[in-house]
């Protein structure tokens, strides 16, 4: 086993029989994503490195610690990218943090989340038993697909020790289209252009303005523009990699609580204070409010979703949106099967997971 | 641990799971005479044969609960089943257990073209789908070659994908919400109608989990607007590394083609008498590119994924010319299966999927393995996901050759994990792989498996046979055929 492994492997053995939680950190770039923060820090980023990478394959398999700028590196070399446009922060988010934080950014809406990429985990339980899901190749039914179950799961299950990811060739044409529009008219706007045949990759509106991104081949992008009509936006690239980055101007002040409600793009315009930016076609409304976190949660739930308090606020009213009696017995039997013990990341998802 | 519960199939116990499934569901939805449960003894791997004790047909998510809380307090095995047209035996009766037919549960509940949706009952039938959408411009991508047959249910238990799901997705992909019912016989939701739910992804995990986690009540389905135009690209190759290089070099140019196929001489020879689809038969790989979208994006791409392939070496070039000859063109990929019936009295078919940049050496590899144990193989490939279909033909009833290609199966196998790969891509574990699961993962990966289904299936009680192998089960190392005169369905295209 590999030297690291086995130091990994030493200290979750060590933790398990202590029952000592172990709080699994990369560059701590979303530390301040999800629940209370306890335990001994286990670093993941001394395990890094690229394993495998070949274009003509469109699969990258690298450890948990290597960071988005090095995979973003390498990617951009071969012309290709992450299609799911994970937050970089920087360049030092980490693909096991990644993953197990299941962020994805504003392409999400055409191509899909983290899970859908995630082609294969390697994963250290609780007994420090060094455990391979999935593979690198697209198709797989071989056993339940526990890979695509760690993205987003906080961590809670296990070490992420290595990923692999399905990668896209960058767009040959973007274009971004600008348009004045009230958020129920965007939002009617967007899911008509949702059933039609349109190289939509990224939306977004705010403050009474619309932005939509086109990408795909120069004549589907030309077409697209000619029929859809709308102002050209300048320094388009920048504009979506704030967004990606949440860097935007929205994002910057978010003491009272930034919420992300995550919902079915047609439900109706949220009407709770506060100021709002809508992604993903109206399927991801970011909310800053001080509304209490019973009402949001209520307002989420009536218009078919669930709401997570992303950002500052006060968490103990739950980052998280609290599940049904049955599915969390079912989250308490998987904590259970991959870390007995209940060390890793204790109390990040959920107060008592 | 893990071994089933071993319940001996009396008439007494018999009676005593179909008075008590009596009590909860109209008498017609309870079959146990043999006559009536025949045509439940196997799905589409039909070597696999097993008559169940009962079988029932619920019509209703309320019936669907009643029975598991029957099942669960008699301590009975259920095997869900779709519309039997798996390939792998993931809905093999078991012998004292009851299957559990979704065939009335077949209601397209609601389709919203405004919110690209459809609510639908796990027995609807993958094509309808796309057939109620097709009004709105809109239609499901997944595309299993049994499409015109097989279940939305059964889709999920397998993952099931197509050939355009390089571009298009799995079924993963293309699934919101699942509302399904634990053996507890509880109603829970996976998922929503928004793009994802808190906590642990269980929907991506449900996936794929072949009817062993829960029973689908509904499906909540994206719908995705119809491309305006397709067509298709026919390249020959003289050598099959060549055609292998083509698809690396198609990627390589950054095009991701809607769908990407190769057939090797074996096979051209075998479908193009069957089919006619105008096949090169002299060329050792056939290479079939599609690109679809509006009509401007479709000719750009059909230009530069010709010009790729001319230099990639082929030897012939054709695209479809009309909607008619794109679809001649994929007849004979898609007639591989029963053309391999016409030419052989048997055939095995394989599902192993490679990293394609070991494409040439598997195919060497296989051509050696054609020596050394005497028997024919043709390959059939989705060549964008690296998906393999070995078909190896043999006669059941000539000295030897039944135990040659099972051999010759599983060293296929066993070489698809060895360069990476794994030995299933599309058709499932079921009971027909599952003794090559034991190649595939360790005994500590195969526990981490009962504790996933342990976590859903608390008695252990659903479909508990199939996909994980015990640690017992990998000791005997068993079966692995098809018989090609059995499969059933015949004459539904298979990849």
């Amino acid at each position: 086993m590999d030297q690291k492994l086995q130091a990994f492997r030493e200290t979750v053995v060590a933790a398990s029989a202590a029952k000592q939680p172990l709080r699994i950190r990369g560059n701590g770039t979303k530390d301040w994503y999800g629940q209370a923060l306890e335990g001994d820090v286990l670093d993941t980023t001394a395990y890094s490195g690229i394993v495998a990478y070949d274009p003509t394959e469109l699969v990258i398999t690298a450890r948990a610690g290597s960071t988005l700028r090095e995979i973003g590196r390498v990617l951009s070399e071969k012309n290709q990218m992450l299609a799911f446009e994970p937050p970089r922060f920087d360049g030092l988010a980490t693909l096991g943090g990644i993953v197990a934080a299941g962020l994805s950014g504003p392409r999400r809406q055409a191509v899909g989340a983290v899970r859908d990429f995630v082609l294969g985990a390697v994963l250290m339980d609780g007994k420090g038993d060094v455990l391979n899901f999935g593979g690198q190749v697209m198709k797989n039914v071989a056993g339940y697909d526990v890979s695509r179950l760690l993205a987003g799961s906080m961590g809670t299950l296990g070490l992420i020790l290595e990923v692999s990811v399905k990668v896209l060739p960058r767009p040959v044409a973007q274009h971004t289209l600008q348009f004045s529009l009230s958020e129920a008219e965007a939002l009617r706007q967007l899911n008509v252009w949702g059933g039609q045949p349109l190289p939509i990759s990224a939306s977004c509106w705010h403050r009474g303005e619309l932005m939509v991104r086109l990408s795909g081949a120069r004549a589907a992008v030309d077409a697209a523009i000619a029929r859809m009509g709308g102002q050209t936006l300048a320094y388009a690239d920048a504009y979506w990699d704030a967004l990606r980055e949440q860097t935007h101007d929205f994002f910057a002040e978010t003491a009272q609580g930034l919420w992300r409600l995550s919902l079915p793009s047609v439900a109706a315009a949220i009407t709770l204070p506060g100021e709002q930016l809508i992604e993903w076609g109206g399927a991801q409304r970011w909310l800053k409010t001080g509304a209490d976190a019973a009402t949001i949660r209520a307002a989420a739930v009536q218009a078919g979703g669930h709401a997570t308090l992303f950002r500052g606020g006060d968490k103990s009213v739950g980052v998280f949106h609290p599940l049904q009696p049955a599915v969390a017995r079912i989250h308490r039997h998987l904590k259970n099967t991959f870390d007995p013990a209940g060390i890793f990341n204790r109390g990040r998802m959920y107060p008592d997971f | 641990m893990n071994t089933l519960t071993e319940v001996a199939f009396t008439p007494a116990r018999q009676r005593e799971v179909v008075d008590a499934l009596r009590a909860v569901l109209p008498s017609s939805s309870v079959l146990f005479n043999q006559e009536d449960t025949r045509p439940y003894e196997c799905d589409g791997l039909s070597a696999y044969r097993q008559l169940p004790m009962v079988v029932v047909l619920p019509e209703n998510e309320t019936q669907v609960a009643a029975v598991l809380k029957v099942c669960r307090r008699l301590a009975v095995q259920i095997v869900p089943r779709g519309a039997g047209t798996g390939l792998s035996g993931g809905a093999t009766p078991i012998a004292d257990g009851v299957v559990l037919s979704t065939a009335r549960l077949n209601k397209i509940v609601r389709l919203d073209p405004y919110a690209r949706t459809a609510v639908v009952q796990p027995g609807v039938r993958n094509l309808a789908i796309s057939e109620a959408a097709h009004a709105h411009g809109l239609y499901y991508a997944p595309d299993p070659s049994s499409q015109i047959a097989c279940s939305i249910g059964g889709n999920i238990a397998e993952n099931s994908g197509g050939v355009h799901c390089l571009k298009y997705g799995l079924t993963v992909h293309n699934v919101l919400r699942v509302r399904m019912v634990t053996i507890e016989g509880e109603v829970v939701e996976l998922g929503n109608e928004g793009l994802d739910a808190p906590g642990l992804d269980l929907l991506a995990v449900f996936i794929g989990s072949e009817g062993m986690l829960g029973v689908v009540t509904e499906v909540t389905v994206k719908l995705v607007p119809k491309p305006q135009a397709a067509r298709v690209i026919m390249a020959s190759f003289d050598d099959v590394v060549k055609g292998g290089n083509a698809v690396a070099n198609v990627i390589a140019a950054g095009i991701i083609p809607a769908g990407l196929e190769m057939m090797d001489k074996t096979s051209s020879r075998m479908v193009e008498p069957f089919v006619k689809a105008g096949y090169d038969t002299d060329a050792e790989a056939i290479l079939l590119c599609e690109s679809d979208g509006t009509p401007e994006e479709v000719e750009e791409e059909i230009a530069h994924m010709s010009e790729v392939l001319r230099i990639s070496g082929a030897t012939a070039i054709a695209v479809s010319r009309d909607e008619a000859e794109r679809l001649k063109f994929w007849s004979g990929r898609k007639n591989a299966f029963p053309a391999a019936g016409r030419i052989s009295p048997d055939y095995y078919c394989m599902d192993g999927t490679i990293p394609r940049k070991h494409l040439a050496k598997v195919l060497l590899d296989i051509a050696a393995m054609e020596k050394t144990y005497q028997l024919r193989c043709a390959n059939v490939f989705h060549a964008g996901d690296g998906n393999l279909h070995p078909l190896i033909l043999f006669d059941a009833n000539a000295s030897g050759e039944f135990d040659r290609a099972e051999k010759f199966g599983a060293a296929i196998l066993e070489l698809c994990v060895e360069v990476g790969g794994t030995i299933t891509g599309e058709h499932g574990v079921g009971i027909e792989k599952i003794n090559s699961m034991c190649v595939q993962f360790s005994p500590e990966e195969r526990e981490a498996f009962f504790g996933v289904k342990r976590s859903f299936d608390t008695a252990f009680l659903l479909n508990s046979d199939k996909a994980i192998p015990t640690l017992h089960r990998c000791a005997e190392y068993g079966k692995m055929h098809v018989r090609a005169g059995q499969l059933k369905f015949a004459d539904l295209p298979r990849f």
